[in-house]
């Protein structure tokens, strides 16, 4: 009888104990968190105050931390930049399509490799993990010249193909990922039912892989969306620049000894709006389609 | 039992009339469409990727200049290659990478773990941690780039006011220009923008190990310092590599955040070597020795990556589910 007893004794002490250093771990836990949120978004939050800051506000020693009164007209001035809202097109344009011509060559890909054994699909996923990896500069020579030659710089196409390379993997790895977990029964009873192996794909399949669809979708937009390298090298004309492009270059907008800082972080505010929505409502989904591919195994 | 019955019926049926020639066709059927569902995936890596960086290396047994229209375009065999290994310029962007690769790693490993660690648990305010550890990571990097810039501006930074709001420094300090501060200051709005990803990666990790470990473990008498090296270290290991691989690859790969900060300067003091490579290419036209830069790199790439999955043991799996 002893024997059980002392467990319980044991056990009773720990509550108490528990306890203190619980309120007190609590509190730096609280303390820590609240610092850590603080370090992820304070530059972000600087450069939203920046943004609303009118031209002298900007540039006051001391500085003042808050804009006061706030003014848009930062805001303002980047919209009535033709530069500016084109390169916002040509972002929405470049992400999208590559988006969706990614899902849709890497959503079959992934279906073939969760599903199917099919010869070199060992080879395919070495490929497949080496253009994860694969520097952009190793191609740009290459394409630069061909592009050229082709007369395809300043086309859409020439941001298009290389944004579709190098999201296909994660729409690989993501999709694979989702479609591996998805009961294969229900698809051999509608293969039973008559249904040829591409019906069974899409009839069953893809409306259970929606939702992951859907994540991949997110990540392959952002990636696209943030794609600079191809674009600074592609894209020479004006009104073909890119957002992130456009950004970059922003001080040869204005001849001023200063850089036009208001006008920059208010673009920025705007360029990283639609990523900031998006993780926002989609954090979940984001998270668990991030961390699918690296932490199953 | 119905079923079981149905099916071991449908397979002694199959038993019967000849099971392998049935199962082979479908195994055909299955390679058909299994290499026709891959091949636009396929053929856009093999255009795109493949054949480009077959060019690329072609291209770097060359002189090649586009300065001039028609300039000779001899065939030098491996001399870039050998010039490579006497380029100053290379060496110091292999430093500059090195060292913010190595030090923005390590410290993103560590505060990862560290932060993953600490809000492996239910607690009020979650998903607001979860939302805010997503911004830094889905931000564009040119825009940390250049809302790091505006921090650290000399005159108007946010960055000086605060240090000297705090007495750490008496006068401001010009951050991209001294190169021993640049170099830092990249670092800094590098682990800024990586650190967060890294925490969220080690948290799925984590999340993964079983609770009734950590109860064994604490009905043993385990302290928390044992339980984290003899549990929590090893089962996190697959995770830790495969991050680690793919966040030193991301630094070996840096480009915007270099090239927006400073492009590389003071000088070329923070030129890191894909900056350097395209600098090659589109400054100096060089496109025979920025070609063998560019090989040079993809090489350093490969090496990296073999060294974690073949000596490290980094799991691949992930892709091969």
């Amino acid at each position: 009888m002893t024997a059980p007893a002392m467990p319980m004794t044991g056990r009773s002490a720990v509550p108490a104990r528990r306890k203190r250093s619980e309120l007190y771990g609590g509190i730096g836990f609280y303390a820590f968190v609240i610092g850590f949120v603080v370090f992820c978004l304070a530059p972000f939050v600087w450069t939203f105050l920046t943004s609303l800051k009118g031209p002298t506000t900007i540039y006051e020693v001391p500085i003042k931390y808050l804009p006061s009164p706030p003014d848009l007209i930062n805001y303002r001035q980047i919209f009535e930049l033709d530069r500016f809202r084109w390169a916002l097109l040509n972002s929405v344009i470049v992400a999208s399509s590559a988006t969706a011509i990614s899902l849709v060559f890497g959503a079959i890909c992934a279906y073939a490799i969760a599903r199917l054994n099919f010869p070199f699909k060992n080879l395919l996923l070495a490929l497949v993990l080496a253009i994860a990896m694969f520097p952009g500069i190793a191609i740009i020579g290459p394409l630069f010249r061909q592009f050229n030659a082709w007369g395809l710089t300043n086309n859409y196409l020439s941001l298009i193909l290389p944004n579709v390379t190098f999201t296909l993997p994660i729409c690989i790895w993501t999709l694979t990922a989702f479609f591996s977990d998805l009961p294969g029964e229900l698809e051999e009873s509608a293969r039973v039912d008559g249904c040829t192996r591409l019906q069974a794909f899409y009839k069953i399949m893809v409306p259970l892989a929606a939702p992951g669809v859907f994540t991949a979708a997110i990540l392959l937009f952002i990636q696209a969306w943030n794609e600079f390298l191809f674009a600074r090298t592609f894209m020479s004309q004006p009104n073909r620049l890119t957002a992130t492009v456009a950004i970059a270059q922003f001080e040869g907008a204005d001849i001023a000894s200063q850089y036009p800082w208001g006008q920059i972080t208010a673009a920025s505010i705007v360029i990283t709006l639609p990523l900031v929505v998006l993780v926002l409502l989609f954090q979940r989904r984001i998270i668990s389609g991030l961390t699918a591919g690296a932490v199953k195994g | 039992m119905a079923t079981t019955a149905r099916v071991s019926g449908r397979l002694a049926v199959a038993g019967l009339f000849g099971a392998r020639g049935q199962r082979s066709a479908q195994e055909r059927a299955d390679a058909r469409l299994g290499l026709l569902l891959s091949a636009p995936a396929i053929a856009t890596i093999l255009l795109i990727a493949v054949i480009p960086l077959a060019g690329t290396i072609w291209d770097s047994l060359f002189r090649l200049s586009l300065r001039f229209e028609n300039a000779p375009r001899p065939f030098v065999g491996l001399d870039n290659y050998v010039s490579v290994l006497s380029d100053g310029a290379w060496y110091n962007a292999l430093s500059v990478t090195g060292m913010v690769a190595g030090v923005s790693v390590a410290v993103d490993l560590v505060l990862g773990m560290i932060i993953a660690l600490l809000i492996n648990r239910n607690f009020r305010g979650r998903g607001i941690v979860r939302a805010s550890v997503l911004v830094p990571w889905a931000l564009t990097t040119v825009v940390s780039a250049k809302m790091w810039a505006w921090i650290y501006d000399g005159r108007y930074g946010v960055a000086n006011d605060l240090l000297m709001r705090l007495g750490v420094i008496d006068s401001p300090i010009i951050f991209l220009v001294r190169p021993e501060v640049t170099i830092w200051a990249m670092i800094v709005a590098e682990i800024w923008k990586t650190t967060p990803f890294m925490a969220l990666l080690l948290l799925a990790g984590l999340q993964l190990i079983s609770q009734e470990l950590y109860d064994a473990a604490g009905l043993d008498g385990a302290s928390r310092w044992q339980t984290f090296w003899r549990i929590t270290l090893p089962l996190l290991k697959p995770t830790i590599l495969v991050a680690l691989l793919f966040r030193t690859i991301d630094a070996v790969r840096m480009f915007d955040l270099p090239r927006v900060l400073t492009n590389g300067g003071p000088g070329k003091s923070a030129e890191t070597v894909v900056l350097y490579t395209y600098n090659t290419f589109f400054t100096s036209l060089n496109f025979g020795y920025g070609s063998t830069l560019a090989v040079m790199i993809f090489l350093l790439v490969m090496v990296i990556s073999f060294i974690f999955i073949k000596v490290l043991g980094a799991p691949t799996q992930g892709a091969r589910r």
